[in-house]
């Protein structure tokens, strides 16, 4: 690289490289007044501006020192013992030192750069990004030269071979991480649920039991199905739960305008899938004056009283309904799983 | 390059007594660094306060590094359940929950520093993401995208992909209730892939949702793999621009040809260390004071309850409000039994699709349609080249339409409005606004060309007005002094392509003239309108049938009856 040289202010020269577009080519252009001329700061020119400067610079960087002894300070003496609050605390020290640590050395070096370093703009040449037609002739000659003694040209079973050995030895780590990747790749299980004929109906998530009488016109309840304990404190169920859980309603059953079946809900009291046929966020908030259900995630809305048919939002079907009834006891059972698969579509659901 | 700048001794003539001066000459003898530090040290980078943008991003990234390898001291990426066991938060003692959740909350409640690196870790990717965004608007708007930087516009658009793919894999590893909603999405939008969507799903989760796989899986993504790619890419990003050299801003003396600015050595190492420190300084200072994804007020996943006003992260805006602004009815379609959920193809990969495809091919289309091959170092000033500015403005107006239409439900309890009329409102807007913007920008554009060539011609208003002997008034314009001017000529207009005629002298149809036509079809579409730079011709002939702009007192003895005519301001032409 050539030495730097600052352009002496006032030069012109050509700036715009003629163009290759020959149909806009001005009689003439200005010309480049060059640099603009270089203007002193205070520290240039006053020893005690410098002086000045150069001792802020220090200050800034003795306040990082501070900051850092600051924190090892909060580090030993508020530990993060006990609530929320006492957290909060611990972190907020421990984070204001580390601020002022790393801000004075920060704002330290930029002052120092702006201030006392030479702010005298320098020119340097640039090159073409191009590299010259020797150096490609010998590049491309070099290329031949080496493709020639492998001789992989006149070659070709070789070439074939080299060429099928190398496409082909990926699969050997590709073919069993695939396989295992997916787990069992039984995608039916989208299909199916833990609902089945006689499934009692419990709530989310003490797993209490639901009578049809202890149901009132208006409320909501959060369901799922009956399970033991130990196994809502397993993987499977949290898989499971992701499926099954229900929302349940109960209205006026002159209000019911529209059900998904014949006899699927009993009462007034109505069973719906929790899980948007959108993109599967749990539909949570229910309006009890129009009898809506909105997915807080993209405002889906659905009509509880109409089978859940979409009123408004992205979501394309209504939500499943769960088929219930009450048993011997009393309790709401289901009288079977979904219908149709529950929360998002997919290219094989109706297969 | 701090650490080489000790082995400027290295050319100390014969044997080197300091000690810097020794281990310089053991490493020379062994690298020939000395080459290296001869290339760079005194290397000259412009200066701009908008070439920070990129060093915000790359530094943040630091950032992210440090906290990160901070966190995983202590974050175990496992889904297997546990009862917390920790007395806080009081909340959640006692719950059952993932290994993953659990971890997060000790390192948040019994770590020294663990809340405060996991804020400033999530806080310094916001920024992180915020900053890539405002670089490429920076790029994009003065054309730094130019030959010779387009594949560079490309591996930093390859970043901008694998900063939201960072942000989203490490956004749902604390498996909160949250994040898991986040995945719940994300495994709906997977599922509505033609063909191979419900496989996909198996493939990512190992299985059903959410399964036991997700969290470990999401962690070697969001440790491993991203930021290997990204360290690589940042690598690659800074050689191809050190390589390239930077860019300049257009000003006296500044050309394609050369490189103005200050050397490495030392103002930009000492101003990038401190710019290092500074955004440092920051990030820690947000993450001390201000919280940040409390996830134990979320509570562990659990795949029932979800409360109103979640919303993603801000890069992550943009998708869900396009998701939200899809209506639903009708765009489900089943062809031949199989079901295509067009509700959520379109908004979550054509929608995304075709914003990332316009910035991909973007540099290229527009070097077409400009049909030069030069290479370009100094920057356009935006309105230079109104139609890809009013471009760039449209796009930004999409993507902040999308983000809002992403907080729908925000606006909606702020204002009091109601949800379904605000999305009918964006509804309308996604389709309006970009095109409004884009007519809006392009003539503000224009108009501040003309308003250049205005001052050029006629200078700058003086407040001085002076009568003639004839009674006439006239208010006296100053010319722009020679940088002023350089600044507003220094351009140039491109014009819509010329392609050869269809058929030639024979009447023999020319190959080719179909796509030719379409190429400047586009090209009128950037360049029918425009502005043209002054020429010197044109000053002169504005000075001489002037409109009095310009006094000459000599000729024009005038009754000095302005405001404040004090000094002789005036100059002849």
């Amino acid at each position: 690289m050539s030495e730097n040289k600052n352009t002496p202010a006032g030069t012109s020269h050509e700036v715009t490289a003629t163009e290759r577009n020959t149909d806009v080519v001005h009689a003439e252009r200005f010309t480049d007044p060059g640099l603009h001329p270089h203007k002193l700061r205070l520290a240039d020119t006053d020893p005690q501006a410098a002086k000045r400067t150069e001792r802020i610079v220090t200050l800034l960087f003795v306040l990082s020192v501070l900051g850092t002894i600051g924190t090892l300070v909060a580090y030993v003496a508020v530990p993060p013992e006990g609530p929320t609050s006492s957290v909060r605390l611990s972190t907020l020290l421990l984070g204001l030192g580390l601020a002022v640590s790393l801000l004075g050395i920060g704002i330290a070096g930029i002052h120092w750069a702006k201030t006392l370093m030479s702010d005298h703009e320098m020119v340097q040449e640039r090159h073409p990004m191009r590299s010259s037609d020797e150096t490609r002739d010998g590049a491309v000659a070099d290329l031949n030269v080496g493709i020639a003694e492998s001789g992989i040209g006149r070659r070709g079973l070789l070439k074939g071979a080299f060429i099928s050995a190398l496409a082909l030895f990926p699969l050997t780590i590709a073919v069993p991480l695939i396989g295992s990747v997916g787990g069992d790749w039984n995608i039916s299980k989208f299909k199916h649920t833990l609902w089945k004929t006689g499934m009692r109906l419990a709530i989310d998530p003490s797993g209490r039991l639901i009578k049809a009488a202890d149901v009132t016109v208006g409320s909501v309840f959060h369901v799922i199905p009956d399970v033991t304990q130990e196994y809502r404190e397993s993987h499977e169920w949290i898989t499971e739960k992701s499926k099954a859980v229900v929302l349940l309603v109960r209205l006026k059953p002159e209000d019911i305008t529209s059900e998904q079946g014949e006899g699927w809900s009993y009462d007034g009291i109505i069973a719906f899938s929790k899980i948007c046929t959108h993109v599967g966020c749990p539909v949570a908030l229910y309006e009890q004056q129009t009898h809506h259900l909105l997915c807080p995630c993209h405002q889906s809305t659905f009509d509880v009283a109409n089978g859940a048919k979409v009123v408004f939002g992205p979501a394309n079907r209504p939500l499943p309904q769960l088929p219930i009834t009450v048993d011997d006891e009393g309790y709401l059972v289901a009288q079977d799983d979904f219908a149709e698969p529950i929360g998002p579509s997919y290219w094989e659901r109706l297969k | 390059m701090s650490t080489t700048a000790s082995n400027q001794h290295r050319e100390a003539p014969a044997k080197p007594t300091t000690p810097a001066g020794k281990a310089a000459d053991y490493l020379d003898q062994r690298t020939s660094i000395g080459v290296l530090v001869k290339e760079f040290a005194r290397k000259v980078f412009p200066d701009h306060w908008s070439f920070m943008l990129g060093e915000i991003a790359l530094f943040s990234f630091v950032v992210l590094l440090i906290s990160g390898v901070f966190l995983t001291m202590f974050f175990e990426p496992s889904m297997a359940l546990t009862h917390y066991e920790g007395q806080h938060p009081a909340n959640m003692h006692g719950q059952l929950m993932s290994v993953a959740f659990a971890s997060t909350l000790e390192m948040s409640f019994e770590v020294r520093g663990g809340l405060l690196m996991r804020q400033i870790h999530h806080w310094s990717a916001l920024i992180f993401m915020a900053a890539i965004v405002t670089h490429m608007m920076r790029i994009f708007f003065t054309g730094a995208f130019r030959k010779p930087r387009e594949l560079n516009w490309l591996v930093g658009m390859t970043m901008l992909i694998l900063g939201l793919a960072a942000g989203f894999s490490g956004y749902s590893l604390p498996d909160d209730v949250l994040s898991g909603n986040g995945l719940r999405i994300t495994d709906g939008v997977i599922k509505s892939i033609p063909v191979i969507g419900s496989y996909t799903s198996y493939l990512v989760f190992g299985g059903e949702f959410p399964g036991a796989h997700i969290v470990p899986r999401l962690f070697t993504i969001h440790i491993l793999i991203v930021p290997g790619l990204l360290l690589a890419l940042i690598a690659l990003h800074l050689f191809l621009m050190v390589l390239n050299k930077h860019t300049q801003y257009p000003g006296g003396g500044r050309t394609d040809d050369n490189v103005v600015g200050f050397p490495a050595l030392p103002v930009y190492v000492a101003k990038m260390t401190g710019n290092f420190f500074i955004i440092f300084g920051v990030l820690a200072l947000m993450g001390a004071t201000m919280a940040i994804n409390n996830v134990w007020n979320y509570g562990p996943f659990d795949p029932s309850p979800v409360s109103a006003g979640a919303q993603p992260d801000w890069y992550m805006l943009f998708l869900e409000g396009s998701l939200r602004l899809m209506p639903g009815q009708g765009t489900e379609w089943v062809i031949a039994g199989f079901t295509l959920p067009l509700n959520i193809l379109v908004p979550a990969m054509v929608v995304p699709g075709l914003l990332f495809t316009f910035l991909f091919v973007y540099p290229f289309v527009e070097a077409k349609v400009r049909g030069d091959e030069r290479e370009h170092h100094v920057l356009d000033r935006p309105r230079n080249v109104p139609t890809r500015t009013a471009l760039g403005v449209a796009f930004l107006t999409a993507f902040i339409i999308l983000a809002l239409a992403g907080s729908n439900d925000l606006i909606a309890t702020h204002f009091h409005l109601s949800i379904n009329s605000i999305t009918w409102v964006f509804r309308v807007l996604i389709f309006v606004g970009p095109v409004f913007a884009f007519w809006v920008t392009k003539r503000v554009c224009l108009g501040l060309q003309r308003k250049d060539r205005e001052l050029v011609l006629h200078g700058h208003e003086s407040g001085r007005i002076v009568r003639f002997a004839n009674g006439e008034y006239i208010e006296v314009h100053r010319p722009l002094d020679e940088q002023e001017r350089w600044l507003r000529v220094n351009y140039h207009a491109y014009e819509p392509l010329r392609i050869e005629p269809k058929s030639d002298a024979r009447g023999v149809k020319r190959k080719g003239y179909g796509a030719d036509r379409r190429w400047q079809r586009l090209s009128r579409f950037f360049f029918e309108d425009r502005v043209e730079p002054v020429t010197p011709a044109e000053l002169a002939a504005a000075h001489a049938h002037g409109e009095h702009d310009e006094l000459a007192p000599a000729e024009h003895p005038a009754i000095g009856a302005g405001v404040g005519a004090g000094h002789g301001t005036t100059q002849g032409h």
